[in-house]
């Protein structure tokens, strides 16, 4: 099948958002299709956190349009739009696993509190239910062992495992990774790309940004680098990683490590 | 009783004064939770109004929370008992009732707790709600909570982890200021203190009987307290 036909799992379209006078997104668009893994790159500043803050909306667009799973939000929402669409904004969101930079678990809930919460209060699944499959996620991410204990108590690693199963746990239609391994001490990257790869290796779509060149480059399927609030360049990793056209990128790639 | 003593202060007996303090203790308690409680559902507004609301909401808060936190916690529970009780009786004038009506002492009282009180909720949710993680609250965000559920679940307990030291030293005061409400005629541990005094006269040991009750009554919320602290602390990292 073609990628006109296949309807993208995420769309992006002409995204822009300025904090005050400062422009940050400058109408980006990128979209995945289901199961690809995009790693989206590029030097502080250029935009690449709000990007995936806005496409799950913890910041408002001020313009553009969103588009998940068929269903599409158009910044800014007519007057009309507006009271439905905060419903429209939670019901988008609970289908988006957000994993964050710095964990963000909830600190008086316990590890399995943290992985059931949202399942029960949000989609108000049985408990029964949310508890099984929790545990076996937890199983999954090599935190069975912990699921009574307070995120206080967990490695970083640890903690972002824990947070990576408690966005599984709303059965997202994509995930969502800003910078997941940047706030980890160097021995507790490894621990946490391993779960991430083996959830590109199930086919599951995800958006990650990321300073991890080396899972760009053999995980993801594909590379999207900003540049001042604007896409670059974008391409396969094989594309990319030998024979990029822009000069901005072929710069960055050469300060980054690539062990 | 010719000759009464301090026994018959704290007596069951007959002549004994033990079931009217125990009574006023009682009320005492009872305007105490009251005012605490009206308090509290004013601080959660008023924290609200201070951190999300309007420009106006927020001028309102402000003004709510200068006036009553500087103002003589006697003289707010003059303004609303007599104040209230005035709008009772003008609708008393309506049914053909003339004259003073007042307001129940208990409802005016706890009112009047409740409306100094509410200040010093509002800074003290404030506060705590200020030290949450902000990320804690994007990660409920993000997972599509609602406003209200995520109060619910998240920003509820958070906030009281780090408010309950404030809201135990709030407890405190709001006994003490329990006392004042014995002007409006409420009989309360002090009030009735000195109605037995001067039945009596024995004012020293009615007073001595009231003070050791309300330390009575302080040390055991203060147990409760703890207690509270302890299990909202959970997670934080401090237990």
């Amino acid at each position: 099948m073609s990628d006109v036909v296949k309807r993208p799992a995420i769309r992006v379209t002409d995204l822009h958002k300025s904090f005050g006078s400062l422009e940050v997104l400058r109408g980006v668009s990128v979209s995945a299709q289901q199961g690809e893994v995009i790693s989206i790159l590029g030097s502080s500043g250029s935009g690449k956190s709000t990007l995936l803050r806005c496409v799950n909306m913890l910041e408002t667009p001020n313009s553009g349009t969103i588009e998940l799973d068929g269903e599409e939000i158009v910044f800014p929402p007519s007057i009309r739009s507006k009271s439905s669409n905060r419903k429209k904004v939670e019901r988008l969101r609970s289908r988006l696993g957000m994993v964050f930079q710095s964990f963000n678990l909830w600190s008086h809930k316990t590890i399995l509190e943290n992985v059931i919460e949202a399942p029960i209060y949000v989609q108000n699944r049985p408990r029964a239910d949310c508890v099984e499959e929790a545990k076996a996620l937890l199983h999954k991410v090599g935190l069975f062992s912990k699921l009574d204990q307070y995120p206080s108590h967990l490695s970083g690693g640890q903690q972002q495992r824990a947070a990576i199963a408690r966005a599984l746990a709303m059965r997202p239609k994509a995930m969502l990774f800003d910078e997941p391994t940047s706030a980890l001490d160097p021995e507790l990257v490894g621990e946490v790309l391993k779960v991430m790869r083996a959830l590109a290796e199930e086919g599951r779509t995800m958006l990650v940004v990321t300073h991890e060149i080396n899972f760009a480059r053999y995980v993801s399927t594909r590379i999207v680098f900003l540049h001042e609030g604007a896409v670059e360049e974008e391409g396969k990793p094989e594309e990319i990683f030998t024979s990029c056209r822009s000069e901005r990128l072929r710069r960055f790639l050469e300060h980054v490590d690539v062990r | 009783m010719d000759h009464p003593s301090l026994l018959d202060v704290i007596s069951f007996g007959p002549d004994g004064w033990a079931p009217a303090m125990l009574a006023a203790a009682a009320m005492t308690i009872l305007i105490a939770s009251l005012g605490f409680v009206i308090g509290g559902v004013i601080g959660v507004g008023g924290a609200w109004a201070k951190l999300s609301g309007g420009r106006v909401t927020r001028a309102l808060a402000d003004a709510y929370t200068t006036v009553l936190r500087g103002v003589p916690e006697l003289l707010v529970i003059y303004l609303i008992y007599f104040g209230g009780s005035a709008g009772v009786s003008s609708v008393a004038r309506w049914f053909g009732v003339h004259g003073f009506v007042g307001l129940p002492p208990l409802l005016a009282g706890s009112i009047a707790v409740g409306a100094t009180m509410g200040a010093q909720f509002t800074e003290v949710f404030r506060g705590a709600f200020q030290v949450i993680q902000k990320g804690e609250l994007d990660a409920a965000i993000a997972c599509g909570m609602s406003i209200s559920v995520c109060f619910r679940r998240i920003i509820a307990p958070l906030t009281l982890r780090y408010a309950l030291p404030g809201l135990g030293s709030i407890w405190q005061v709001c006994l003490k200021e329990s006392s004042l409400v014995s002007i409006t005629g409420a009989v309360e541990l002090m009030r009735q203190a000195q109605i037995g005094a001067s039945a009596t006269r024995l004012p020293f040991d009615f007073f001595l009987v009231a003070c050791a009750i309300f330390l009575i009554i302080s040390t055991a919320s203060g147990v409760i307290f703890a207690g509270a602290e302890a299990y909202f602390l959970l997670g934080s990292g401090r237990k």
